[in-house]
């Protein structure tokens, strides 16, 4: 479903992402590790055209990325992003929010689509008419999840969906975005610093270190303490560290 | 519906409509506006003049161009409210017809520049690159030039009159909203909520007048009441140097222009317009300070 060959990202004379390749069949949810600064997040929003500035091969679907992406990409892949606090527009209630995707691409019937999309990620009906600030952290979350998922797309990239809130809150958030996958049949990528999320989440995953991937594995390898590279190993050693 | 069940709907936490949710959210900002008194009373001030201006025809007692020359420069008194000026006038009809011209060009000028500043500073922020280069350097051209001097030659060059007079003030009058709008959507474009925008496939110009725009409303509101009172001065500046308004049309700084003679043994003939045009200013400061305090996100 996603193919990414040969990725290289520049920020101005910043080489941030190098020569990173990775293939995600459909229905197949893809992880993404690496401690902060390792470039995990900018290879999501590349995909994502939120970024220029990059050369290699992209395709989705079968249909390669090129720097402008089209309507119908953004219908086909949607985005959640890491702070729930930054990705609501401050001025629009959630109905305001959540209306914009429908009218983008002119899809009909949008009272019972957001009706249904609140209900789909189990929000109130009251929230409907809220704006972000009078929301909670794990609301707005389920906010920015129902927005990515109103025009029905197929592919989801998902940057650090939980970090930024409440342990408490995580858990409710990540069964709900494994539900919606279920589902939904959703394929996706998870960008997390967070190897019980990923290991969680995830079928297999990318490890990437100083914007490189230094090793793929399944996450039946990962349990099973399979990995080889050493910066893996210590990215797991770290995780049972701070579990126990 | 009663007071205290409207408060209730206004105030709501669960509002049931869009409606509700966006008078809920403007009831809450005016509470936040009538703590602060002084700002009340400046838009009580504005409001009273702008509606003394509006009335002008049914509150004046005289006709602002009937001369009296058997009673001019007369003192306040029960004939006339405010006096009469040179040419025997009534200084309260005058008073009152002259804000219709000077507010009115106040709003002309506003309805012009806010606008064009907004936009232009908002795609240049937006678009970055050639088009924010090109658009901030036409911006500096303008600001380069001191205000009254820049309107002076153009009103000089057309026409002296009301209209010139407005497009002159608009044209020296829209860079520093243009900037403003440039640095607030400077600092938005790269927010995450941009991004999910932008991810939703909506083109730039969507972008830009849906979701830029309301963010820089706040300062820009802010900005636009407090320039009013210097927007009135220019106004009545070129008035008084005989570039704006033309006699006989009532303009407060118009007549200042023609009654400043007296100002020695009958002071009150150009005393009052000064007045009028002095409160005003300091009416349109008010409001401004009370509206900045309320919407400026920053200050918060």
């Amino acid at each position: 479903m996603i193919e990414v060959e040969h990725l290289n990202v520049h920020f101005g004379s910043n080489h941030v992402v190098r020569d990173v390749s990775f293939r995600v069949a459909a229905g197949e949810t893809f992880g993404l590790v690496g401690e902060s600064g390792s470039g995990k997040s900018t290879v999501l929003r590349t995909i994502a055209g939120l970024n220029a500035g990059w050369d290699g091969r992209m395709a989705v679907a079968g249909q390669a990325l090129g720097p402008r992406r089209d309507r119908a990409f953004f219908q086909r892949v949607q985005m959640v992003f890491q702070d729930p606090y930054g990705s609501l527009h401050p001025r629009q209630t959630v109905d305001r929010i959540l209306a914009e995707p429908l009218e983008v691409h002119g899809i009909p019937d949008a009272e019972s689509r957001i009706t249904r999309a609140l209900e789909e990620v189990a929000l109130p009906r009251t929230a409907r008419f809220r704006y972000p600030h009078q929301l909670s952290g794990g609301q707005r979350q389920r906010v920015a999840i129902a927005r990515a998922l109103i025009a029905d797309p197929s592919v989801l990239l998902l940057d650090e969906p939980t970090s930024a809130l409440d342990v408490s809150v995580q858990a409710e958030v990540l069964n709900l975005l494994s539900d919606l996958r279920e589902a939904r049949q959703l394929t996706c990528i998870l960008v997390s610093h967070n190897l019980a999320v990923v290991a969680h989440l995830c079928e297999r995953l990318a490890v990437m270190q100083g914007g490189r991937i230094v090793e793929i594995l399944s996450e039946a390898e990962l349990r099973a303490g399979q990995a080889r590279h050493s910066h893996t190993q210590d990215l797991i050693a770290l995780s049972h560290e701070l579990e126990g | 519906m009663s007071a205290t069940t409207r408060r209730e709907w206004l105030l709501s936490d669960t509002p049931s409509s869009r409606s509700q949710a966006r008078w809920g959210r403007r009831y809450q900002l005016w509470l936040a506006f009538r703590r602060n008194w002084l700002a009340v009373a400046g838009l009580a001030v504005v409001v009273l003049m702008l509606l003394l201006a509006i009335f002008a025809p049914l509150l004046a007692t005289h006709d602002p161009g009937a001369q009296q020359l058997a009673n001019r420069l007369q003192p306040p008194s029960a004939e006339h409210w405010l006096g009469t000026d040179e040419l025997g006038r009534d200084s309260w009809s005058r008073l009152l017809y002259g804000g219709r011209v000077t507010l009115g060009m106040v709003v002309a000028v506003v309805a012009l520049v806010a606008p064009l500043g907004l936009i232009i500073g908002c795609v240049a922020g937006y678009a970055g690159g050639m088009v924010d280069k090109v658009l901030m350097r036409v911006t500096d051209v303008f600001l380069a030039f001191p205000r009254l001097i820049l309107a002076l030659a153009f009103v000089a060059a057309m026409r002296p009159g009301v209209e010139s007079a407005v497009i002159a003030i608009a044209l020296t009058a829209w860079p520093p909203y243009a900037r403003l709008a440039r640095a607030e959507t400077l600092t938005i474009r790269n927010t995450d909520y941009i991004a999910a925008v932008r991810m939703t496939g909506a083109s730039p110009w969507r972008v830009i007048w849906k979701h830029v725009t309301p963010m820089c409303m706040p300062s820009l509101t802010v900005r636009v009441t407090l320039d009013m009172s210097s927007i009135i001065l220019t106004a009545a500046g070129l008035g008084f140097l005989g570039l704006g308004a033309q006699p006989p049309i009532p303009e407060w700084g118009t007549m200042i222009a023609t009654a400043r003679r007296f100002i020695l043994e009958q002071w009150w003939v150009p005393v009052i317009p000064g007045i009028a045009i002095f409160t005003a200013s300091l009416a349109f400061n008010l409001l401004g300070d009370g509206l900045r305090d309320v919407l400026d996100p920053k200050q918060r």
